[in-house]
């Protein structure tokens, strides 16, 4: 059994070692996929902290990425389904479109920032300002995140099983919070809001989203914007 | 940007390698600043020697016979060994400061880098493997050490302007950021009486560690002070004559990562400047926490 599965692996996965091929090969190879194409299954090794890998993948084919990257992994991401089998540098999945990345390790500043679709995953921790300008991905994270999170977050959901540190949701347009463990201090207009049924099953869509299957959303508080700066108000012109 | 980077060893047996580790973690940052580079490695401390790195713009002409003017002047033995446009000066301790003081007669344009019974600085304008290369770094043995290279912001691109600053005996600072407020920070300095070679922002944060450091405070208490007192964007690495630091403004902005296993602490801009570390796959690998104080001593 185990002798077959690895000769179906290995007769499908495309598999490119950055030790001996350039990243410029890879991101051309990943760029010229067109759809239906037969390739579906890729492998990069070797990826050692290299910037941009796997960035602006357009069809919906899995990478698997083993080792840990730099700055900008899968960012522009548009469909393709990432595992990074390590951690990741800052700005993965930046302005992800759709598709999925998964980082098994931690990831930087940053991650899924501007992110207008599609999942991040993060099963350790991610640093500061994830999600940043969040514009209708959905991040999940396992761990903690850092502070400046989801700042002018606009739309979409993060989803934080460890804590949040300072100035969580500073400046938030529409986007939902949801945090299940401590949050050092919230950023200016982000409020708790009431976790009514419709966001615990939104909640759960997520979480099952993820593969989180020992956490119930009833564990999570929500936050979002109090709506107080969507609206110039005469009281604060001194400080202008 | 500037792409910075620090080694210090637990493992003695590694000691032999520092150079050469550290010239590998630097080098694979070059594409983070091509301006200038340099590297402080501290090598095994002894008690009846110190060393002072010096630079010339003109090497054959101030290194040649300064051995036997400074022995002559300073009246005991003084040995200079030379590498391209530095050279180490080794004295007895108690000599040190006259042979400073005879430098400055003897040859007016030759600068300083760094001095104490450890420390070695070697910093040039250029890309990390031109300077790794042109100190031959790579052959160096030694407890830790840190290193810079620069994209220039706040001050000209000449060697003084490179990295690491060192403004206090085995003392020595490298500096990925900016600082807005050390033409204050420098002024108060100044006023205590610390000397200024450069316009740049990073020496003030190095002699600012100094002057503390002189106030009789550790390396952490120094460190956790930049916290407070230096405005600006900074990730600072830096070296004692045993120890090894590292603090993040509460912003965080500028990347850090760091790296340990029973052998050694490293510390990196990226992870890329970790990869070739012996058992990197199974070190404990992790972000520092902004304005978090780290640090080591052997």
């Amino acid at each position: 059994m185990p002798a077959t599965s690895k000769a179906t692996r290995e007769s499908h996965a495309r598999v490119f070692d950055l030790d001996v091929q350039s990243l410029r090969e890879l991101n051309q190879a990943l760029h010229q996929l067109t759809a239906g194409s037969n390739e579906t299954a890729w492998e990069v090794l070797n990826p050692k902290g290299n910037h941009s890998v796997a960035v602006g993948v357009d069809q919906p084919v899995s990478i698997d990425v083993r080792g840990s990257v730099g700055y900008y992994c899968g960012g522009m991401n548009s469909g393709s389904a990432i595992t990074v089998h390590g951690s990741a540098g800052p700005g993965v999945g930046e302005n992800m479109m759709a598709g999925s990345i998964t980082v098994k390790g931690d990831a930087s500043q940053y991650a899924g920032a501007t992110g207008k679709g599609g999942l991040l995953v993060i099963e350790g921790n991610a640093s500061s300002r994830c999600g940043i300008s969040m514009k209708g991905i959905d991040i999940v994270v396992h761990g903690n995140i850092g502070h400046m999170s989801a700042f002018m977050a606009q739309s979409g959901n993060l989803v934080v099983l460890g804590d949040a540190g300072d100035a969580l949701g500073d400046s938030i347009y529409e986007a939902r919070l949801f945090v299940r463990g401590k949050v050092d201090s919230l950023g200016a207009d982000c409020i708790a809001k009431e976790m009514r049924p419709e966001h615990l099953e939104l909640l759960q869509g997520l979480l099952d989203r993820a593969g989180v299957t020992d956490v119930k959303p009833s564990e999570f508080k929500r936050y979002g914007s109090a709506r107080t700066l969507y609206n110039f108000n005469i009281d604060n012109a001194d400080a202008y | 940007m500037c792409g910075i980077v620090g080694l210090f060893l637990k493992d003695k047996a590694l000691e032999p390698k520092l150079g050469a580790m550290l010239s590998e973690m630097l080098v694979s940052l070059s594409d983070r600043g091509p301006d200038s580079a340099g590297i402080a490695i501290y090598g095994e401390a002894s008690r009846n020697e110190a060393k002072i790195t010096i630079q010339s713009p003109k090497p054959d002409r101030d290194f040649r016979g300064l051995d036997a003017e400074l022995s002559k002047a300073v009246g005991a033995p003084v040995t200079i060994s030379v590498k391209s446009t530095h050279a180490v000066i080794r004295a007895t301790p108690d000599k040190v400061d006259a042979a400073r003081e005879a430098l400055q007669s003897l040859r007016p344009d030759v600068r300083i880098m760094g001095a104490g019974e450890a420390v070695e600085i070697y910093k040039e304008v250029g890309l990390p493997e031109a300077v790794v290369e042109r100190f031959d770094v790579r052959k160096m043995t030694g407890t830790h050490g840190i290193g810079h290279t620069r994209m220039a912001t706040e001050s000209a691109v000449t060697t003084m302007g490179a990295h690491p600053f060192s403004t206090g005996a085995d003392q020595c600072l490298v500096h990925n950021g900016s600082l807005s407020n050390h033409n204050n920070v420098r002024r108060e300095l100044v006023r205590e009486g610390m000397k200024f070679e450069t316009e740049n922002d990073t020496e003030v944060a190095a002699a600012y560690l100094s002057s503390q450091m002189a106030h009789g405070k550790n390396l952490g208490e120094a460190l956790e002070g930049t916290l407070s007192d230096l405005d600006g964007f900074f990730t600072f690495v830096v070296g004692t004559k045993n120890g090894f630091g590292v603090v993040r403004d509460p912003i965080a902005c500028k990347p850090a990562v760091m790296a340990e296993t029973d052998q050694y602490v490293a510390f990196g801009s990226e992870y890329r400047a970790l990869t070739k570390l012996p058992g990197i796959d199974n070190a404990r690998v992790w972000e520092p926490e902004p304005a978090t104080v780290y640090f080591w001593e052997h």
